[in-house]
């Protein structure tokens, strides 16, 4: 059984009277211990996608189903032990800490609000959860201005996992971060999941940390995922014409940049164009692609795609 | 099928970068400064040569700038107007609290001939009314009722402002909806016109203005903290909260208040300033509480008087142009100290 499982999943925000579909049907499932990797534009929904899972937005329709249970109604305490199994790490490690607030606030308050130590041990237990991130304890007493960019991320971890949850979702978490500093916390994140047996779903705009840290990529397009598969799969063979060109705009040393691999920008989510959502700023776009709106089908070795001139043939 | 276990063996498959012997030299490397607590994956992550987070040196945490209040306090106390506010106020609380010690007779009884001039009588250094009271005992006790006055209706206020405010910003939608009706109504109405109406219906007495002051001041309170907290509530950090189950009120009081407070006591500051001129505004008209003196009563009752002894209204005039004068000064000092656009916290 997957321990997340995303069901058909629509959400969206109210916006001047009209809905802007964030998440339009999505699906997908992670299984225990594997790192899920999400990638796609900024504004592809791929946040919006990470807090209906946290339930910080309540989806429209659809389900998320995790270890059985279905989230998206839950209220009072079976959410709030829903909670201690799943946790976030943010974005901008200068915005997800209180700046009013010492760490040894910031760490033991989730032990307090869950009762899950003796009041007495809490500090000892968030002074380990430091030195499990490479913090040392002295760090308990300062407030987070005092903390770099790389250490207020790894302090950001701390506190998702002080909780001792079973799936973090990961929203773009070094993505605001020095390129020497995301190796660092990349490497803290996959010795963390090996040495907790944890799962990701690892949300990123940048396919290179993805396919360093992911088991299987899902590639997402305005609201709605258009491509799954192992990394592997998916790098050496990519179906849809917009994880080629995702593929193609990673740079590699000693490959010389042809023309921009994907002209145009991301539509609006309030206004999605018709049939094949891509089709705008598809290379391979045809009559068929204006009207109908691709279905995501699967080509059996875990691939699945939606594109409607993808291969007929299963892959193997 | 698509497990961690199958992970390795494809990074090697696929990525060429790290040859089999790289690989060991750099499994070495990461295993011999790794302390041997954790032997766990070099082999996980063949093409990588940074070190992981935990690994790195963070023997020093350094203290990259002073802690947030205490560099708040300092900025205030090198601001020179600040300080001047903080010093004058500090006199008129001086005086409040040493009233009774100072002048233990009740100030509304005659103590001596009156209208004498401030200088005349070296008894009375700021002279007598016109029946013969001590016009500095009476300022002295005067500023005991201004203060408490102007004190308790802040606090008062402060409390419903931010209750109201924070539960409208927080939770939005209908609630937000209600509650900024009824800040709205309380604004409609111009405000001194409702204290006196408020202090017409109700017995004027000290607590009774105090809260009367109140209900005209809490609005522009209430719509600061609203403002605040749906700012403040889009944060990461309240998201974080939230995910981790943290309740309302916890939320509220613990993660958001805190943060928005700065630019409510730079604001709780002048309000005491405008509570005491209330106050005086009141006093002044009669509607005061007529068993206290207060600086607005000692004012209007030299009114009569001010062609002929025109400093029973100035003495207590400038009494109250100080106080004002201080809280406005502590105010601007406070807003510099606090608010980190203006390069104080931060």
């Amino acid at each position: 059984m997957p321990l997340l499982s995303v069901e058909n999943l629509h959400a969206g925000y109210e916006s001047g009277g009209r809905l802007l579909r964030a998440v339009d049907g999505v699906s997908f499932a992670v299984e225990p211990g594997e790192t899920v990797g999400l990638v796609g534009e900024s504004g592809c929904g791929k946040s919006s996608l990470a807090k209906v899972i946290m339930r910080l937005v309540s989806p429209a329709s659809g389900r998320v189903v995790f270890d059985g249970v279905d989230v998206g109604g839950l209220q009072g305490a079976p959410l709030k032990a829903y909670r201690r199994q799943a946790q976030i790490v943010f974005q901008d490690p200068f915005a997800s800490l209180n700046p009013r607030q010492s760490i040894a606030e910031i760490l033991t308050a989730p032990l307090a609000v869950h009762g899950l130590v003796p009041r007495g041990e809490r500090l000892t237990a968030a002074g380990d959860a430091l030195e499990r991130v490479g913090l040392p304890r002295e760090a308990l007493t300062r407030y987070p201005h005092e903390f770099s960019g790389g250490q207020r991320q790894r302090l950001g971890i701390a506190r998702a996992l002080i909780l001792s949850p079973r799936l973090v979702i990961c929203d773009e978490p070094v993505s605001a971060l020095d390129l020497s500093i995301q190796a660092q916390i990349l490497n803290l994140l996959a010795r963390l999941k090996a040495e907790l047996g944890l799962s990701y779903l690892f949300i990123s705009h940048d396919l290179s940390v993805v396919r360093y840290f992911a088991d299987r990529v899902l590639v997402m397009y305005l609201g709605r995922i258009v491509e799954t598969g192992s990394w592997q799969s998916i790098f050496a063979r990519p179906l849809h014409p917009y994880t080629r060109a995702l593929i193609e705009a990673v740079p590699t040393p000693g490959r010389r940049r042809h023309a921009a691999p994907l002209s145009g920008d991301l539509p609006s989510a309030r206004n999605v164009p018709p049939g094949c959502r891509f089709h705008p700023r598809c290379l391979l776009a045809t009559p068929l692609c204006t009207q109908s709106d691709p279905a995501l089908r699967p080509l059996g070795a875990g691939r699945a795609v939606a594109c409607h001139h993808a291969p007929e043939e299963a892959l193997h | 099928m698509h497990g961690t276990d199958t992970f390795p063996t494809g990074a090697r498959a696929t990525k060429s970068l790290a040859t089999e012997a790289e690989d060991r030299a750099a499994a070495a490397a990461l295993g011999a400064e790794r302390s041997p607590a954790t032997p766990t994956e070099p082999e996980f992550w063949p093409n990588v040569h940074a070190p992981d987070a935990a690994r790195t040196v963070t023997a020093d945490v350094a203290r990259l700038a002073p802690v947030g209040r205490r560099h708040a306090l300092l900025v205030f106390l090198s601001n020179p107007t600040a300080v001047a506010g903080l010093l004058i106020l500090a006199v008129v609380v001086g005086a409040a609290l040493a009233a009774p010690m100072l002048f233990p007779d009740d100030p509304l009884e005659m103590a001596g001939r009156p209208l004498q001039w401030p200088g005349q009588n070296p008894r009375f250094p700021l002279g007598t009314d016109a029946l013969g009271r001590d016009v500095l005992a009476g300022l002295v006790h005067g500023a005991r009722v201004s203060l408490l006055v102007g004190a308790s209706a802040t606090l008062a206020g402060l409390l419903a402002g931010i209750l109201v405010g924070a539960t409208a910003g927080y939770f939005g939608g209908v609630v937000d909806d209600v509650l900024t009706k009824l800040i709205e109504i309380f604004q409609t109405v111009p405000g001194f016109i409702l204290l006196i109406v408020l202090v017409a219906i109700t017995q004027p007495s000290v607590p009774a203005i105090a809260l009367a002051i109140a209900a005209v001041s809490w609005p522009q309170v209430a719509r600061l903290v609203r403002a605040q907290f749906r700012a403040i509530k889009e944060k990461d950090f309240v998201a974080a909260a939230r995910a981790l189950g943290f309740g309302h009120g916890r939320i509220i009081f613990r993660e958001i208040l805190p943060n928005a407070l700065p630019p409510v006591i730079v604001l709780a500051s002048v309000t005491v300033a405008t509570a005491i001129l209330m106050e005086s505004a009141l006093s002044f008209m009669g509607l005061g509480d007529p068993n206290v003196v207060s600086w607005g009563s000692m004012i209007g009752t030299g009114r009569d008087l001010l062609r002929t002894a025109w400093y029973l209204s100035a003495v207590p005039g400038v009494a109250i142009v100080l106080t004002v004068l201080s809280l406005n000064l502590i105010g601007d000092g406070l807003n510099e100290a606090l608010n980190p656009r203006l390069g104080g916290e931060g």
